[in-house]
C-alpha cells in the first residue's frame, strides 16, 4: 500500500523551527504508522527522529498525533487512517515540548507522576507476603493497565490552558494506589489532589478516555477520586461546594437552579463579584429566573435522593464504601480487559 | 415523526431562547413532541461522579416515562445526551436495571430498557435527512462562515456516543452546509468550552472559551453554532470576560443550533429569542435576510 506521510519536524538543539517533510512509502497492507515511520528512518531519511521500542503496544514509547488525534503509532494501522488522497499527517504529541521531530520532552510528565508518590506506602513492615483477595484488586485492575504513554496528558483540554494542572495520568496513578487495600496513605493522597490544580481542575472533556490505548479511562478515576475525597471530608473547595449545591437544588426542585449553584460554589463575596457582570447582563435578558418551580412528581425525586444520597441509610452505606470502579468505566473498559476466548484448534483433542 | 421532548434544565432557565427557537423550528421540520415535564435533571455528570446509582435512578425514571409514552426521547443539550447515554448503557445490564426498578416502583414506574435517545442534531441528519432539511430552507445562509462547536458529551467517548460509526462528529458541518453556509474548519470545534470549570478555575474556563472563539474568528467565522446550551453559557454568556483574559476583542455571536435553523427557515427573530443572546446576533440575522433578498 502506497502512503504519503506528512511529518511535522523541528529540532530544539539546532533551533530549527517547525516545518513539514513528506515521504512517499510503500507499506504492508496491515502495516502500522510506526512501521511506515521506521521504514522512512531506515531507508529514506535517517535524520527523522521517532521514539519507539516494543512496537506492540506495551512500552508506551511511540505516542504521537496521527491526523490530529493522539495515538500510539504501533496501534494505528495505515489502512485505518489513510485519507482518500493517500495521506497521513503525523505530528508530535500535544501539551509537551518537542526535543526533535516526533520525540517529545516527557520530563514534566514524569515529574507530575512522581508528585503523587506512585508506590505503595503500607503502615507497617509486612511480616510475609501480603496476599490480597482477588475481589479487592478487581477494581484496581483497569488502572494498572496504564503503560505511561502520555497520550491522555497530550490530549487533555485543561492542560492546554493550564500547564500547572497535574493531569490525567498522575491522577489515574494516584487513584490506583488510593484504591489499593495495601496502601495506608489514602487520607494524604486525597488531601493532596483536592488542592488547586488537582482533581477539581479536570474539565470533563473525555479526551483522556477517548485516546487511552489501554482503556484506563483516567477521567472516570478522577471522578471516583472526587467522590472519595468528598466522602472523606475534603470539602473546602469550590468543586465540593458545587457538587453539594447541585444535590441540594435538584433534590429540592427536581431540576437544576444554576444561579444558586454558582453562588454557593464560590468561596466568598470577592469571588462572587467576578460573576457580577455576566449575572447582570443575563438578568436583563430574562435569563435569571426569579422563582424556581418544582417539576411534577418532585416528591418521588426527593424520595430517590433520600434513599440513595441524603438519608441516614444512604450515609451509612457511603461510610462503608471504598474505592470502586466507576460503573461507566467498567462498562466501557470491559470489552478491552475481558479475557480473550481463544477457540480450540481443530486438531486439538477435546 | 414524534418524540418525547427532553428540554433539560438550562433551556427552561439560563437559555430560554433555546427552548423558544426549538419549538419554533420543530413546526417547520414537522416534528411532533410531547414534553417530558416530570423528568428530573440528568445530573449533568456531576451527580454521576458523586453517586452513579443516583444519576442512573433519576435517568431510568425519565426513560420509563418515555417508554410509557411509547416514544423515543429527543434532547437539545449535548451534556444531557451524553449523561443519559452513559446511564442508558449501564441500564442495559438486566440485574442492575432490576435493582434500579425497585427504587422506581413506589411511583408505579418500571424501565424495560427499550427507550431510544436522539439529540436534535442527530435527528436532522439520521431521521430527517439533509436533502429534506435543504428543502425547508427559505433564507439560504450563503456567504456566512459558521464555525461548529459540538460540546464534549455528545462526542466522547466515541465508542459510546457513535457506536455505529456514523461520523457524528461531522454532523454540524453537514448541517451548516445544508443550510447554505460555509463550515469553518478549526481545531476547537470538538474541544471543551470550559464551562465545567467555571467556578473551579475561572481563568482556565475563560481561556478555553476565548481560545476557541479567537481561533474560529481568525479563520473567518462570522458566528459559532452549538447544540449544547452549557457551551452556550460559556461561549456567549462569558465571552466579554473571556476577551479580557485573552487581551483581545472577540465579539462573535454564538447561536443555538435551532436558532441557526430558524434563521434559515425564515422565522422571526423574536420567535428565535435572538434578543436574549448576550453577544447580539442581529447583524447576522439582518445580513442573512439581505442576502436572501438580493439573491432572489
Amino acid at each position: 500500500m502506497e502512503v504519503k506521510l506528512r511529518v511535522r519536524r523541528q529540532n530544539e538543539e539546532t533551533g530549527q523551527k517547525s516545518q513539514w517533510s513528506e515521504y512517499q512509502v510503500e507499506v504492508d497492507d496491515h502495516g502500522t504508522v510506526l512501521d511506515a515511520l521506521i521504514h522512512v528512518r531506515e531507508y529514506v531519511d535517517e535524520t527523522l527522529s521517532v521514539r519507539c521500542s516494543c512496537r506492540s503496544q506495551i512500552c508506551g514509547s511511540c505516542g504521537m498525533q496521527i491526523n490530529h488525534q493522539m495515538a500510539l503509532g504501533c496501534k494505528t494501522k495505515v489502512q485505518d487512517v489513510i485519507t482518500d488522497d493517500g495521506v497521513i499527517t503525523v505530528e508530535p504529541m500535544g501539551n509537551m515540548g518537542v526535543v526533535k521531530d516526533l520525540v517529545t520532552d516527557l520530563e514534566p510528565f514524569w515529574g507530575k507522576v512522581r508528585q503523587v508518590k506512585p508506590y505503595l506506602q503500607p503502615d507497617h513492615q509486612p511480616e510475609r507476603e501480603y496476599i490480597v483477595p482477588n475481589d479487592d484488586m478487581e477494581s484496581v485492575k483497569g488502572a494498572m493497565a496504564c503503560i505511561m504513554c502520555g497520550l491522555c496528558v497530550a490530549a487533555c483540554n485543561s492542560l492546554e490552558v493550564n500547564p500547572q494542572f497535574i493531569g490525567p495520568a498522575a491522577l489515574a496513578k494516584n487513584w490506583r494506589f488510593l484504591a489499593d487495600p495495601r496502601d495506608a496513605e489514602a487520607q494524604e493522597r486525597m488531601e493532596y489532589v483536592s488542592q488547586p490544580n488537582g482533581v477539581w481542575d479536570c474539565t470533563h472533556c473525555f479526551y483522556c478516555v477517548e485516546v487511552c490505548p489501554k482503556g484506563v479511562a483516567p477521567m472516570e478515576l478522577i471522578m471516583d477520586t472526587r467522590r472519595m475525597a468528598m466522602e472523606a471530608g475534603f470539602t473546602d473547595n469550590n468543586g465540593s461546594r458545587h457538587s453539594q449545591a447541585f444535590v441540594d437544588t435538584v433534590s429540592t426542585y427536581g431540576r437544576l437552579d444554576e444561579t444558586k449553584v454558582a453562588i454557593r460554589s464560590v468561596s466568598g463575596i470577592g469571588e462572587l463579584l467576578q460573576f457580577a457582570g455576566v449575572g447582570w447582563r443575563s438578568f436583563w435578558r430574562g435569563k435569571v429566573p426569579l422563582r424556581m418551580t418544582t417539576i411534577p412528581g418532585v416528591y418521588h425525586v426527593r424520595r430517590i435522593f433520600q434513599q440513595l444520597e441524603t438519608g441516614p441509610e444512604a450515609q451509612r452505606q457511603k461510610k462503608k464504601r471504598k474505592a470502586m470502579p466507576h460503573p461507566s468505566a467498567t462498562a466501557l473498559v470491559g470489552e478491552l480487559t475481558a479475557p480473550v476466548q481463544i477457540p480450540p484448534r481443530k486438531d486439538e483433542p477435546k | 415523526m414524534k418524540f418525547a421532548f427532553w428540554t433539560g434544565c438550562v433551556a427552561k432557565q439560563g437559555a430560554p431562547e433555546l427552548y423558544q427557537s426549538t419549538v419554533a423550528s420543530l413546526g417547520v421540520l414537522g416534528i411532533e413532541v410531547e414534553e417530558l415535564v416530570g423528568g428530573a435533571c440528568t445530573g449533568a455528570g456531576v451527580l454521576t461522579e458523586r453517586n452513579p446509582r443516583l444519576a442512573d435512578a433519576l435517568n431510568a425514571r425519565t426513560f420509563a416515562m418515555a417508554e410509557q409514552m411509547g416514544l423515543p426521547i429527543m434532547t437539545i443539550c449535548s451534556t444531557c445526551t451524553g449523561t443519559m447515554y452513559a446511564s442508558h448503557e449501564r441500564l442495559k445490564d438486566e440485574a442492575y436495571r432490576a435493582e434500579i426498578n425497585e427504587i422506581l416502583a413506589p411511583e408505579g414506574l418500571q424501565y424495560n430498557g427499550t427507550t431510544e435517545i436522539y439529540h436534535l442534531m442527530w435527528i436532522l441528519v439520521e431521521k430527517i435527512g439533509l436533502e429534506k432539511l435543504r428543502s425547508y430552507v427559505k433564507v439560504p445562509l450563503g456567504g456566512l462562515n459558521v464555525a461548529p462547536f459540538y460540546g464534549c458529551y455528545i462526542l466522547r467517548p466515541s465508542r459510546l456516543m457513535d457506536p455505529q460509526h456514523h461520523d457524528r462528529d461531522t454532523y454540524l458541518e453537514q448541517i451548516i452546509v445544508a443550510l447554505g453556509a460555509n463550515a469553518v474548519d478549526y481545531s476547537g470545534a470538538t474541544k471543551c468550552c470550559g464551562f465545567p470549570l467555571t467556578t473551579m478555575n475561572r481563568v482556565s474556563a475563560l481561556k478555553m472559551t476565548g481560545t476557541h472563539i479567537a481561533e474560529a474568528k481568525d479563520k473567518g467565522a462570522d458566528l459559532l453554532v452549538t447544540p449544547c446550551p452549557l457551551c452556550h453559557l460559556n461561549l456567549d454568556g462569558q465571552q466579554v470576560d473571556a476577551a479580557k483574559v485573552m487581551g483581545r476583542s472577540l465579539d462573535v455571536p454564538i447561536l443555538h443550533l435551532p436558532q441557526l435553523l430558524g434563521i434559515a427557515f425564515g422565522l422571526d427573530a423574536k420567535d428565535l429569542g435572538l434578543h436574549r443572546n448576550l453577544i447580539s446576533p442581529r447583524r447576522i440575522f439582518e445580513r442573512a435576510r439581505r442576502m436572501a433578498v438580493t439573491s432572489s
